[in-house]
């Protein structure tokens, strides 16, 4: 199969025997070459690392005398006379001096230095993230960004409203003792939906559990969130799940599981599969920022980068992982620079923007599945909400702080404001719609008993 | 053959040596008569254990700021400082593998799973690093850890969060677990566990957290402890044994309860420790009554009841007039739906069905065939 040929050549590329050579930097040339071969053949734990050695350091020893003794002592098999492809570093005195001389390690040319230097733990400025919009809704000047037109500009915030009402009801209705549990998206409708508007219906979500806005955008009816939350007969789960943990085959979207993190090396694993399929899709998976502690993070990341694996990672980085705050949980500069420990590319987004959020995953879709490698977004956001319903986020954090974000923050204010100057929204649509949605998830509520 | 009224006498079964003396079949109050949670007794007995030792540290996900995710380590970290009460990131693999560490190293980590549940990504850890370890280094390595959390089916959590682990933990040589019922148990056990120098598993239950419990003035003293590896005779009987652990010896008591109107007369066990497992008390009951039925939550294959059963045909196989009853949870992941999730837990009146099954049990079983 062609995937497996192209891994092959991979394979073939990493076998081809990197020779370590260990600089003596103090010692002259002569000295030098013969203390390797003194290495090579005295050392037994280099193997036929020393058999190959002995061949391309020709150049360095005198005596062809020995190098033939040599040969006929070291008997190699084909494979290994065939892998010595690689290239030998000249030698000479002008090179000596040189900073920029490179070495070949397994892994590959690493240029090396006679001074000492760590890499700070921390880069002198953060990351910036990626916004096109500013908090009044105004297109920041000299910003670029691909134009939404009306129908996805107005389906996206429709869809923001209806993400916020429903899960303000569900919330209700479990505190009402309705249901006995629900988990809100609070804060972060946008990272929801533009990413859903983003994305096409034939990319498979690995959701973690506050993406529902995903399952919303592509078609899964409230009637259907609220049968789920119910475990009632029409759950397409039949009540063997806990609530919110939503599924759907015909809408891409894996069921949830409550393990954190363990959907980051199924993505890999998914997405593994999907090049097979060829088709113009990838794997989208979600974590948040206390998932990115997770063992699973690093397998997950790890191996998409070597399986070229055409994973879309978004981390929703929302400042809590139930009481724990970003400061407790890495001392990294956020989830972004992880992404190139890992050889992923990745970007820093404000996830509060739904246009930069759209544009970003967008563009990252693009070049997940046209390079055929993994890319990490990172969305910073809020939780807003408590972690689920059975948490109060006021035992642990200022009520002052979740109001701001609630309201100054507030990510469908800034893209209602961004939508209304277009034209696109009015006041009175805005009432409509919102009595109209409440409506709705009430009747659907009430409705789902009838199946219980 | 009917042996309602067995005349084998058999030895006594244990009784506690800080409960009132044999002679009172059923279970005592005390004169004092305090009540007290399962979730105090096990804040006070970290409480006193962290204050006598101060090798002793407790971490785990939300266990400092948030007080606890079920408020079991409520008030500690104000009392101990974070660097006694330590709250970790999300990786159960990565800090049990810490606290394993620092075993190794002399203190003596009490970690915390939010679940046993959640426990299964830390396995590696909790059996390749803790539990084989004195054992593979001959003796030369201890490790002074505690793993403990809710375990089994809570209300309504699906079945990722509702799984009994006491069989697998329990087949494990080089861990101790233990299962406590009442407030006694929590307090008694947990102690004994911190000043044990071995890794033991702590199996508690999320349901019982808030239930009170009568204790005598013994419960209240910090030096209590109740000693690893014996099962207590929570109600002594003479016609069935019941054998149970954690929550099901409520539900267990409550069967004897309604058996007795019958005039069946059950014994019921609290077994307190999966591993080692109290075999002398189950077989010195079982001849004493020559009737078994084993209760528990968990899957029933491979199952704590199983092993039970076993050792019973193993020491008292003539002594029994019946063959062993086991009750344990339905063999299917556990669904959510209240109606589904009551049906495939054991409820009391499965174990009424069984023990008069055991008790009035006429013809070899081959009679279904």
């Amino acid at each position: 199969m062609a995937i497996w040929l192209s891994r092959s050549k991979k394979i073939a590329h990493l076998l081809k025997p990197k020779i370590a050579y260990f600089p003596q930097p103090k010692i002259a040339p002569s000295e030098f070459s013969y203390k390797i071969y003194e290495n090579h053949v005295n050392s037994s734990s280099f193997g036929t690392l020393s058999g190959e050695n002995i061949r391309s350091p020709h150049v360095f020893l005198d005596n062809s005398a020995t190098m033939s003794a040599l040969n006929r002592q070291w008997r190699r098999t084909e494979s290994t006379r065939a892998g010595e492809q690689v290239e030998t570093v000249p030698y000479s005195d002008d090179n000596y001096e040189d900073e920029n001389q490179a070495l070949d390690f397994p892994g590959g040319r690493v240029s090396f230095t006679h001074e000492m230097k760590f890499i700070s733990e921390a880069a002198d400025k953060r990351i910036p993230c990626y916004r096109v919009l500013s908090d009044d809704g105004y297109p920041i000047a000299g910003s670029r960004f691909e134009q939404v037109d009306k129908e996805t500009a107005v389906k996206m915030y429709k869809s923001m409203v209806t993400l916020q009402i429903m899960d303000n009801i569900f919330y209700e209705a479990q505190r009402q003792g309705r249901i006995s549990f629900y988990l809100t998206s609070t804060g972060e409708e946008a990272i929801n939906i533009a990413t859903a508007a983003a994305l096409t219906s034939d990319d498979v979500i690995l959701p973690q559990y506050r993406e529902p806005g995903i399952l919303l955008w592509r078609g899964f009816t409230l009637q259907e969130f609220a049968n789920q939350c119910f475990g009632n007969s029409a759950d397409y789960g039949k009540g063997k799940q806990m609530p919110i943990h939503y599924g759907s085959n015909k809408h891409n979207f894996f069921t949830i599981s409550s393990p954190i993190a363990t959907q980051l090396p199924q993505a890999a694993g998914v997405a593994y599969s999907l090049k097979m399929d060829k088709k113009e899709a990838c794997v989208v998976a979600f974590t948040g920022d206390g998932g990115t502690s997770e063992g699973d993070f690093h397998a997950g990341l790890n191996f998409a980068a070597v399986m070229d694996a055409p994973v879309l990672f978004i981390c929703r980085n929302n400042g809590w992982a139930i009481s724990t705050p970003i400061s407790e949980q890495f001392r990294s500069d956020g989830v972004v620079v992880k992404g190139q420990a890992y050889g992923i590319r990745s970007i820093r987004v404000d996830g509060n923007d739904a246009l930069a959020v759209y544009n970003t995953i967008r563009a990252a879709r693009e070049m997940v599945i046209h390079e055929q490698k993994p890319v990490l977004v990172e969305a910073l956001s809020y939780r807003v909400g408590h972690h689920s319903t059975s948490d109060d986020s006021t035992k642990y954090r200022p009520v002052d702080e979740i109001e701001h974000w609630k309201t100054a923050r507030n990510p469908l204010a800034r893209f209602r404001k961004w939508v209304h100057k277009n034209g696109w929204w009015t006041d009175d649509e805005e009432s409509e719609l919102r009595g109209s949605i409440r409506k709705q998830v009430k009747y659907f509520i009430n409705a789902a008993y009838f199946f219980l | 053959m009917l042996r309602i009224a067995g005349n084998k006498l058999g030895a006594r079964g244990f009784t506690s040596p800080f409960l009132k003396p044999a002679g009172l079949t059923l279970r005592s109050y005390s004169s004092s008569a305090k009540q007290m949670t399962v979730r105090e007794a096990l804040n006070s007995a970290l409480d006193e254990e962290m204050s006598a030792d101060h090798n002793v540290f407790l971490m785990g996900e939300e266990v400092g700021e948030y007080q606890g995710a079920y408020k079991v380590s409520k008030g500690l970290m104000q009392k101990f400082g974070p660097q006694r009460v330590v709250d970790t990131p999300i990786t159960e693999a990565g800090f049990t593998g810490i606290g394993v560490g620092a075993a190794f190293y002399g203190l003596r980590p009490v970690v915390e799973f939010m679940t046993f549940n959640f426990a299964m990504q830390a396995m590696d850890h909790i059996i390749n690093s803790a539990a084989k370890t004195n054992y593979m280094s001959s003796g030369n390595i201890n490790v002074p850890i505690v793993f403990r959390g809710p375990n089994g089916a809570a209300a309504g959590v699906g079945a990722q969060h509702s799984q009994c682990y006491a069989a697998w933990y329990g087949s494990c040589p080089g861990l101790k677990v233990l299962v406590p019922y009442s407030s006694e148990d929590a307090r008694g056990l947990l102690k004994a566990a911190i000043r044990d120098p071995d890794p033991v598993v702590f199996l508690e239950n999320e349901l019982l957290y808030g239930e009170a419990f009568p204790v005598s003035a013994e419960v209240f003293d910090s030096g209590f402890c109740i000693p690893i590896g014996k099962a207590k005779i929570e109600r002594e009987g003479k016609h069935v044994t019941i054998t149970s652990f954690s929550k099901m010896v409520g539900f267990s008591l409550k069967a004897a309860e309604i058996l007795a109107k019958d005039g069946i007369d059950a014994e019921v066990i609290n077994l307190r420790s999966i591993r080692p497992l109290d075999r002398t008390t189950i077989n010195a009951s079982v001849r004493k009554t020559n009737r078994l039925v084993t209760v528990e939550e968990g899957f029933p294959q491979h199952g704590v009841g199983a092993e039970i059963c076993t050792s019973i045909v193993e020491d008292s196989f003539g002594y029994l007039d019946a063959p062993v009853e086991r009750i344990a949870g339905a063999d299917v992941p556990m669904p959510y739906a209240a109606n589904l999730e009551r049906m495939a837990l054991p409820q009391v009146e499965d174990i009424v069905r069984a023990a008069k099954r055991a008790c009035y049990r006429s013809l070899p079983a081959a009679a279904t065939a």
